[in-house]
């Protein structure tokens, strides 16, 4: 992946940040610029807060390019307690391990690597709940930074 | 500042532990395995097991979840951080900084410091030393200093049962914030080339029994005495005392050589479990005593970097601890968290395996 | 708008064709075409592909057939739409004629996926994902179908097993289709047992990768007669788009584009799902099949299994499907499915389907898909008497 394009994406894959509408108030992610609830305006980002749980899983074996190093892996429909669904691996669990409902968090991880001399690829991942009292979500980041 | 060049550092205006993070991976190769693969079991091992970063962690990755532990009992927005500054020898990029990917993660940039810190096993101690000079000269109200590891091992190496990966997160701010205040530290700095890695070398050097007296020994024990001389302290005025740990003989050792008891090292001790996390040690060690100390507890803390130097911190834990460390995963939930893997995963994980795919 | 009729198809075998790139198997099936046409010029030319520029870094597909083709300075373009590319240009075609800036269009679809490693393959095919946020998360296109076959087994109550008439069905017919790719048929033991691919598909739920072209003539439905015996009609032809990624769509469980272009198309024949003599549907996994159905209408949410548990999908039911092997057993050179579905189609409503032939076959439905159902679209065809 060119740098400039990891570096784009950089706010929604490491902070999952998407946009609440401003018409209706539906969080959306990932950002859509246009609400598919009430096709007005959504523009105004929000970071979600990572807590969602998994709405189904599969077990990958025949990898695309530059993921193979990563096989077998898992990814997921992930349902945020935002409302949106999102595709992502899951990552600390074994497969045996998951479950459709079992709860998850967001964390960032490494994504792609780009052999030994490529740019990294950070992203959202998710994974089984630490502990019952997961953190809390850092304060929103601010609109201009 | 003393007679005889005792230099203790103290800042001109008082600063803190304001928020701390831990971060340990979950997987853990046990010291008999590696016995097992290079002696065939023959030689003990000199700990239990060690923490290993799955495939898709690194440096960068543990350091935004320590941070993000810090910022949730911290409570302050990200964005009033005026650097983050990471500490470690396993840094994924030689040039572009950790630092600059933390900020950009957790929310601090763009008006943040962010270079990276190397000093051997201490250069996250040297982040939280300048992090208490940029808070203390009043130039910012909230700096992040990280010493976190993926430090790898020579297969069949000595230092290969020891090499583990983890490390922890100090948000250091004003006083009358703080979860522990710091009453001053010290660093203790010479030319000593115990341990070592040429820029494009794959794995350290060390110099055998030559790290033990003249390196780690020599540089703790200096630090920690200089220290306590100028603030007044002894070893009895401590509730908990935690030192560098590259395995666990060194540690009981210098604290015995220092005049502490046992039973105060013993919660800050985690290499038996975890391993040596290099730039995170003895910081992991301080969340793991941070986690369970009472406000008026006194601490003391020493870092030991080869090349070679210690920095020798004093706190003293405030009553605002007890509300705020609750916000986070404590160091025990981690540690708590483990799978055990065997060697041949730890070598994938660790991408000791030549794959020759294309970059 | 005229009404515009199919006069002549074509078809290369599916396979892996080592020695034929992709102008090749292009002109082999667009000949063909125009042989059984008995057309020797066209007004315009569409290439439906997917994966040129990345398996053979190759585009401009348009000019590059139409020259190696003989049709020089002629009108043509490559359409892509995914793996509805072939439709696609079929529904471009089809455009072209009824709208009267033509006569005569031939219309391609050609695909070549065996130069390329599987790695390369999955990464080519899973450009009709979202590139951002589903592909860079190492979704792969088997992946994202067993996201779904797992939760509709885990809302409906089945097992992965339950699944097998889908594949033994499009086995049992490429027996009997010289141009099928896997002309083998298969067990439920087998199917149970094959290897896992993207837990819960297995190879025998998934598509081959493979080589393939094949090709229509077009013409005014007035004019069919003078070209063709057995001309076949275009009822309708519809279109419609979902969101690309998975996580976007509504219900990922109800193919609302499938839902929509089916509508439209039974609304423009005028006829509705009961009337369907055979439906080639877009079986590139058997969860693709079960949704497909249901979302047309021809099976309550939830009971596309049940349908071809019940035995309703075989060529003896009152609904065959992938008549003449499906994209299962046929094969499935994305770009190239969807004329394959078509020329299908008109050797059923011209009763030359042999073994395969579905009796009094008068109405045919084909419905190609593009990811993972983000464009749908339906064609009903019809025998001219």
């Amino acid at each position: 992946m060119h740098p400039a394009r990891a570096w784009r994406g950089r706010r929604q894959r490491y902070v999952l940040e998407g946009e609440i509408c401003e018409g209706c108030g539906a969080r959306l992610f990932p950002p859509r610029d246009i609400c598919p609830e009430c096709q007005r305006p959504a523009r105004t980002p929000y970071p979600l807060s990572g807590r969602g749980e998994v709405y189904s899983y599969t077990v990958v074996y025949e990898p695309p390019v530059g993921y193979e190093d990563q096989v077998p892996y898992v990814v997921a429909l992930v349902k945020l307690e935002e409302g949106p669904l999102v595709s992502a691996m899951l990552t600390d669990a074994l497969p045996e391990e998951v479950y459709i409902g079992m709860p998850v968090e967001m964390v960032t991880r490494v994504l792609h690597r780009q052999g030994e001399r490529g740019v990294i690829a950070y992203g959202y991942k998710f994974r089984p709940v630490l502990r019952a009292a997961v953190p809390q979500a850092a304060q929103p980041i601010p609109a201009t930074a | 500042m003393l007679e005889n060049g005792h230099r203790i550092m103290q800042p001109a205006r008082p600063v803190g532990i304001v928020g701390y993070g831990a971060y340990v991976p979950r997987y853990r190769l046990p010291g008999a395995e590696i016995s097992r693969l290079w002696t065939g079991g023959a030689e003990p091992p000199p700990i239990r097991e060690k923490a290993v970063p799955g495939p898709d962690e690194d440096v960068v990755t543990m350091s935004i979840e320590a941070a993000r532990n810090a910022l949730a009992r911290a409570g302050i927005p990200p964005n009033r951080l005026r650097a983050v500054w990471v500490g470690s020898e396993s840094h994924p990029y030689a040039v572009k900084p950790s630092g600059t990917i933390v900020a950009e993660a957790i929310g601090a940039t763009p008006f943040v410091q962010a270079g990276d810190w190397e000093f051997a096993c201490k250069a996250g101690t040297e982040a939280m030393q300048a992090a208490v000079g940029l808070v203390g000269s009043g130039m910012a109200d909230y700096a992040m200093a990280i010493g976190m590891d993926t430090a790898q091992g020579r297969p069949g190496d000595a230092l290969e049962y020891t090499a583990g990966a983890g490390g922890a997160a100090f948000l250091i701010g004003p006083a009358a914030e703080s979860l522990a205040i710091l009453e001053g530290s010290l660093s203790y700095v010479t030319d000593t080339p115990d341990f070592w890695r040429r820029a494009h070398a794959r794995y350290p050097e060390h110099g055998g029994r030559f790290t033990g007296e003249p390196a780690y020994f020599h540089h703790i024990t200096e630090a920690a005495r200089r220290l306590m001389e100028a603030l007044g302290t002894r070893p009895e005025d401590y509730a908990y005392a935690v030192f560098h740990q590259p395995n666990v003989k060194f540690p009981q050792k210098v604290a015995a050589m220092l005049g502490f008891r046992p039973e105060q090292i013993r919660t800050g001790l985690l290499v038996d479990e975890i391993g040596n996390t290099y730039a995170g040690s003895c910081l992991i060690g301080l969340t793991a005593i941070l986690d369970e100390a009472q406000p008026g507890d006194r601490i003391l803390a020493v870092s030991f970097g080869s090349g070679a130097g210690s920095d020798a911190f004093s706190f003293v834990v405030a009553e605002a601890i007890q509300e705020r460390r609750g916000r986070a995963p404590r160091t025990r939930d981690y540690i708590a968290r483990r799978v055990v893997i065997d060697y041949a995963t730890y070598a994938r994980y660790r991408r000791k395996i030549v794959m020759d795919t294309e970059g | 708008m005229r009404e515009v009729a199919i006069i002549g198809i074509g078809q290369t075998p599916v396979g892996e064709h080592w020695d034929k790139g992709l102008r090749e198997l292009a002109l082999e099936a667009l000949e063909a075409a125009l042989r059984d046409a008995g057309v020797e010029r066209v007004d315009a030319l569409l290439v439906g592909n997917m994966l040129s520029g990345q398996i053979e870094a190759q585009e401009h597909l348009g000019a590059l057939v139409a020259d190696f083709a003989g049709m020089h300075g002629v009108e043509a373009m490559k359409v892509e739409a995914a793996c509805a590319s072939g439709a696609a240009a079929l529904r471009l075609g089809y455009a072209m004629v009824a709208g009267g800036l033509a006569d005569r269009v031939a219309v391609v679809g050609v695909e070549k996926m065996t130069d390329a490693s599987g790695e390369q393959i999955t990464a080519a095919l899973a450009t009709a994902a979202d590139a951002e946020y589903e592909a860079v998360h190492g979704l792969t296109f088997t992946a994202l179908n067993a996201l779904l076959m797992r939760r509709y087994m885990h809302e409906h109550g089945y097992r992965r097993e339950d699944f097998a008439p889908f594949s033994i069905n499009a086995h049992r017919n490429a027996v009997h289709n010289p141009y099928a790719m896997l002309r083998f048929p298969i067990t439920a033991e087998a199917f149970a047992s094959a290897r896992m691919i993207a837990d819960p598909i297995t190879l025998l739920d998934a598509s081959p990768v493979c080589d393939g072209a094949a090709a229509v003539i077009l013409c005014p439905a007035e004019e069919a007669r003078a070209f063709q015996e057995r001309p076949v009609r275009i009822r309708a032809s519809a279109v419609a788009t979902d969101t690309v990624a998975l996580h976007d769509r509504r219900d990922p469980l109800w193919l609302e584009a499938v839902a929509l272009s089916a509508h439209r198309a039974f609304q423009q024949a005028g006829v509705g799902p009961e009337d369907i003599d055979f439906f080639e549907l877009h079986d590139a996994f058997t969860i693709m099949a079960a949704l497909s159905l249901e979302a047309c209408g021809f099976a309550p949410r939830g009971r596309g299994v049940a349908l071809a548990l019940e035995g309703a999908i075989f060529r003896e039911g009152q609904l065959p499907i992938a008549t003449m092997g499906g994209l299962k057993a046929r094969g499935h050179p994305v770009g190239a499915t969807g004329l394959y579905q078509i020329v299908e189609a008109v050797l059923q409503l011209r009763g030359q389907a042999g073994p395969n032939q579905i009796p009094h076959a008068r109405l045919g439905m084909t419905q190609n898909i593009g990811g993972t159902g983000a464009t749908v679209i339906t064609h009903i065809l019809e025998a001219m008497d």
